[in-house]
Formats: structure tokens, sequence, C-alpha cells
């Protein structure tokens, strides 16, 4: 199916606003010091923490019990990197196996969690036996789940009991006549549960599932997945009731809904919101409570500091070869995390000098923003060539700072359509995954990508190899300032965040 | 009688755990039913669990080789009220 737009896959927004990057303990400060505790070094939860700590899903889950429209169950498919995807389902047995490896290998990884590829609380055997033996034999770990809520509340004490401290539910709506338009049936009792119905027993188990955890004192955070046309004018109240109800964090995110995953909204045409669509409803809700906004969306069985995936590195067959002694690993596990609360300290000063450069603009009228691609494997700093990047980070650049606004995917594989394949080279590709963009920065570039991204309207640039991302996006910037930002015509612009 | 499951098959897993008989087999390429051991649920429950869970349309056939789940019965979309729905959808 042709799309009308070239899509911007805006999978996540905000992330690294320069006063966001070293001004997450404020933003979580209002938090009880025991929530504010068990969330600094999360790097799903603490803005600040995913830059220094990793996580690690198990793709121990595949079972579900609901159909939402955004979701194709045919979940085997390493080519694309979205919730419920993974590669490699894996036995309890092996996950606990597949935890101490990587653990003993990425000594910065304090959280695993369990969110799929289908829901973690439709496979409850499996689910909590993987917490309960990494619990045993990794108790310096935490553990997280990721849940649809509708069995939920017959879980909770186990929960509390395998010391499960952070809880995700997707709650896309409080309204069942919303609900029946993103989830067509429920399995419920031993039942398919159809439309209005199925998603008022749903709604109603979230609900109940968010107050029992927040009760038990289990940290409970929200996601969303703002669908426009469909609950993208319910989700404020939907932040200002699960807040109410006590949820700590409200994370919207972005519908993703390319025709070629093969979900009903993808092959129906629901488009999903622009990152301007996404970034206000965010701001608005941000009023209700405290948003998530550098959430990556990432794979059911990511490994890593988000946005960067290790998985490759662990699979089944190279743990089983690998010899792991965990206690030893935990001793050394503890003495590197310690050195990673020392250089935080010196990290946050680093952000703040280059917000003081940020002041030091002295505009009458504020510079328009400047849409910039980064190639970068995701450990924060310029290290990908052009020619090897498979996406590309996005960010907004302008006088207020830095802001994440997605990534942009090279298609490596045609989807079937006529618009793909021969005709179009991979650099075509790239060059149209780009589009919009105005700067893309690269470790390094061929010369023929060069000449061809300038003939787009694409200034390449290779000077920062090796950077810190947000430093080099801002150098960018300013150079641009001083010799005049281009002329840019509105619709231009409006088309690169669209 | 027995239930059938055919290519369409996703290998989801959504049925393996539910079979009161223990019939569903995690096969390759896809996962089947042992015929000998499939009741179709009856004496255990009201409705066929894997036909109740399964999350797509013709995948599980019953006896009769009809599928459990037709089209449009999942979506919740009529096939003739595609269309239409597709162009509301995309209005959106």
């Amino acid at each position: 199916m042709e799309k009308k737009n070239p899509e911007y896959r805006g999978q996540a927004t905000g992330g690294c606003v320069k006063s966001a990057c070293g001004g997450s303990q404020a933003q979580l400060s209002h938090l009880p010091e025991e929530i504010h505790k068990k969330v600094h070094n999360h790097p799903c939860y603490s803005e600040e923490a995913h830059h220094y700590y990793a996580r690690m899903h198990v793709a121990v889950a595949p079972a579900c019990n609901i159909q939402c429209h955004y979701c194709n169950r045919k979940y085997d498919c390493s080519n694309e990197s979205r919730p419920g995807v993974v590669s490699e389902l894996l036995t309890p047995q092996q996950a606990v196996k597949k935890v101490l490896a990587v653990a003993s290998r990425i000594p910065q990884m304090t959280v695993v969690g369990i969110a799929g590829p289908g829901d973690p609380l439709a496979n409850p055997e499996r689910t909590f036996a993987t917490f309960r033996e990494i619990s045993k034999k990794a108790p310096d770990i935490k553990l997280c789940v990721s849940t649809n809520g509708l069995n939920l509340p017959e879980h909770v004490d186990e929960l509390v009991k395998c010391n499960v401290d952070h809880v995700t539910i997707t709650i896309n709506c409080l309204d069942p006549d919303i609900g029946e338009k993103i989830y067509p049936w429920v399995f419920w009792k031993n039942r398919r549960v159809r439309g209005r119905k199925g998603a008022a027993i749903l709604i109603r188990q979230q609900q109940k599932g968010l107050q029992m955890l927040v009760d038990k004192g289990i940290l409970v955070k929200v996601n969303s997945v703002m669908i426009p046309g469909v609950n993208a004018h319910h989700l404020q109240e939907v932040s200002k009731v699960v807040k109410q109800k006590g949820a700590f964090l409200h994370n919207v995110m972005p519908l993703i809904s390319e025709s070629g995953h093969g979900t009903f909204y993808g092959v129906m045409g629901q488009r999903g919101p622009t990152a301007r669509e996404l970034r206000e409803l965010q701001d608005a809700c941000e009023g209700n409570m405290n948003m998530m906004r550098h959430c990556r969306q990432c794979r059911a069985d990511a490994i890593g500091l988000l946005g960067e995936d290790r998985n490759a590195e662990f699979t089944m067959e190279n743990i089983e070869a690998m010899d792991i002694d965990y206690d030893t690993a935990m001793t050394k596990r503890l003495e590197i995390q310690k050195s990673i609360e020392a250089g935080r300290k010196a990290g946050v000063k680093r952000s703040n000098g280059v917000s003081v450069s940020f002041a030091s603009f002295q505009q009458n009228a504020a510079p328009r923003s400047v849409i910039m691609a980064v190639a970068s494997s995701g450990k924060g700093v310029i290290d990908q060539h052009f020619g090897h990047a498979g996406k590309f980070l996005l960010y907004e650049v302008s006088d207020r700072g830095v802001r994440f606004a997605g990534y942009r995917e090279v298609e490596q594989y045609c989807d079937g359509n006529e618009t793909c394949g021969e005709t179009e080279d991979r650099l075509q590709r790239t060059i149209r995954a780009l589009h919009g963009c105005e700067v893309v920065l690269c470790s390094r570039i061929g010369i023929e990508p060069w000449t061809r991204l300038e003939e787009a309207g694409i200034r390449p640039d290779g000077e920062h190899a090796m950077e810190p991302v947000e430093e080099a996006l801002i150098a960018v910037y300013q150079e641009m300032l001083k010799t005049g930002l281009p002329e840019k015509s509105v619709p231009a612009e409006q088309q690169a965040l669209a | 009688m027995a239930y059938t499951i055919v290519e369409s098959c996703v290998n989801c897993w959504a049925c393996e755990p539910l079979c009161p008989s223990a019939a569903i087999i995690a096969a390759d390429p896809h996962f089947i039913i042992d015929a000998g051991k499939c009741t179709e649920c009856e004496g255990d429950y009201a409705e066929p669990q894997c036909g109740s869970i399964c999350p797509i349309e013709g995948a599980i056939l019953n006896s009769l080789g009809e599928a459990i789940n037709p089209p449009g019965s999942l979506t919740g979309i009529a096939p003739c009220r595609l269309a239409e729905t597709k162009a509301e959808i995309q209005a959106r």
C-alpha cells in the first residue's frame, strides 16, 4: 500500500533537551525519597539514568490474550525494532542464563524486564519462573514487567512476592467506546469477548490492577499509544486519571503503523501522529504529571542502553559457550556502578556547560529550529559511517536546546509494493528517509553520497566523528547561526516534522 | 472430531497452554493439532479454547474444514464493509 506522505516514523520524541539531560533529577525530584531511590538507576524511568545504565528484556512470554489493532501477532521478525517484536523466544531457563551472561559482560545492566512478545501475564508460569530464578541468582538486578493489564489483578500478589518493583501498564483509554476502536476482542474467562464489551473488561481490569499495585507500593508507569482520530483527544484525561490513582510516570508514544508491519492499522491506512501533534499532546499532559520523553520503543528482546541493541551478541548459542561466575561478576558490577555514580556528577556539570553556551545567544528574534540527522550506533556519540547506518536519529535543534525527535529508518528490504526494489538503490532510499533534514552528521561519508546529499539539499557533516551527539549538534547549529540560517519555507519545515 | 491448524498460523503460542487435552504441538513451520487428542473442548469448555484465542482469521478449521474464525470475525469488520471502514480510518 502506498502512503500519501513520505512517512516520518516518529518512534519517540523529546529526550535530550539540554535542560532535561542535566535536569531530570529535578524532573523526578517531587517524588517521595523511596520512589526516587528506586528510579535513580532505571534507564527507562529516569531520563538521566538512560545515558549510564542499561536494561535488557527477555522474551519468555509469547502468548497474548487480547488483540490490539496496532500489533501484529506474527512477531518472529528480526528486521524490525519496535515493541512486541523479538527474534528468539526463550524458555525461562534460557532466559536466566542469558541474564547472568549479560550481567557479567555489561556491568551497567541494572534492569531486567519481561515485555513480551505477547503479554507476560498471559504466560504467568513462564514469566514468574523467570523472575523467581533471577531474584534468587542475581539479587542485585531490578525486575520489571510490562502488561496490557487484563490479567493484572490476579497476579499482583505474585509480583510482590517476586520483588518486582516496576510495572508498566499500557492504557490507551478509559472509555469503552474508544476502546472498541483499538481492541477488537479480549480473551476473558475462557471466551472471546468482542467489541465494546471486551474493551470495557480490559479497561476495568487495568484500572483495578493499577490501584492494587499502587496500594502495594509497586511503581507503576503507564504507556499510551497516541492514535489520531481514536484516542489522541482523550489521552490528557487518561494522564490525569492515572496520576490521580498513583502512577508515577506517563509515557505517550506515537502509533507506529507502517503497512509493511501487517498490523490492522497499518493495512487499513490509520496514520500515526506527526511529531508536532505528539509533542503538543506531551506538553499538554505534562501539566498533569511527569512525562517520559526519552522512550525509544525498543524491541521486546532489546539489550543495552536505550536506543542501542546488543542482542545479536547474546544469542543462545553464544551464551551456552560462556563461562559465568556470577558472584565474581556481581562484585565487579557493584564497583563499576559505583564509579558510574561518581562520574554522573561530572556529567551533569558538562551538560550545564553546554547550556551556558546557549545562554550566550543574544538574538532579538528567536532563530528557527533545524532538523538534523545523526548516524550513531546509540552509544551517545557520532560513530557510524553514513553508508552503514540502517537508521538515523533525528533531532530538532534550536536556541532552546536539542530535542530528540525520533528515528528515520532506511528501508532495508522490499515490502512487496511496486515502489520498492530495483528502481531505487540504497542511497536513494537513505536520502528519501532523510527528507526534511537539513544536516546529517556521521563519522565518515563517501564522495558520491556527499554529492547526492548536497543535491538533495541536505548538508553532510563528517567533522564531529566520535563526539557526543548533543554537543556536536549544538556546535553545528551555532556555526549555522554565525553564517546565517538559510531561508526555509514553512511548508518544508512542516514536512520535516510531519 | 478434531480441529486443524493450517499454514496461516503465525506460531504465536496463544492456543498452546490453553488446550485442555494438550493436543497442540509447537511444530515447524506452524503449530499443529494432534487429531487423536483433540476433543474440540467438549466437556471442558463451552467454546473451543484454541479457536477462542487464535488471533488469525482462518487459521483453525473445524472437522468440516470450515474456519472457526471466518473473515471479518476478528477484526470486527465484515468483508462487505471493508472499503467503507478503510476510508473512515484514512480520514482520521
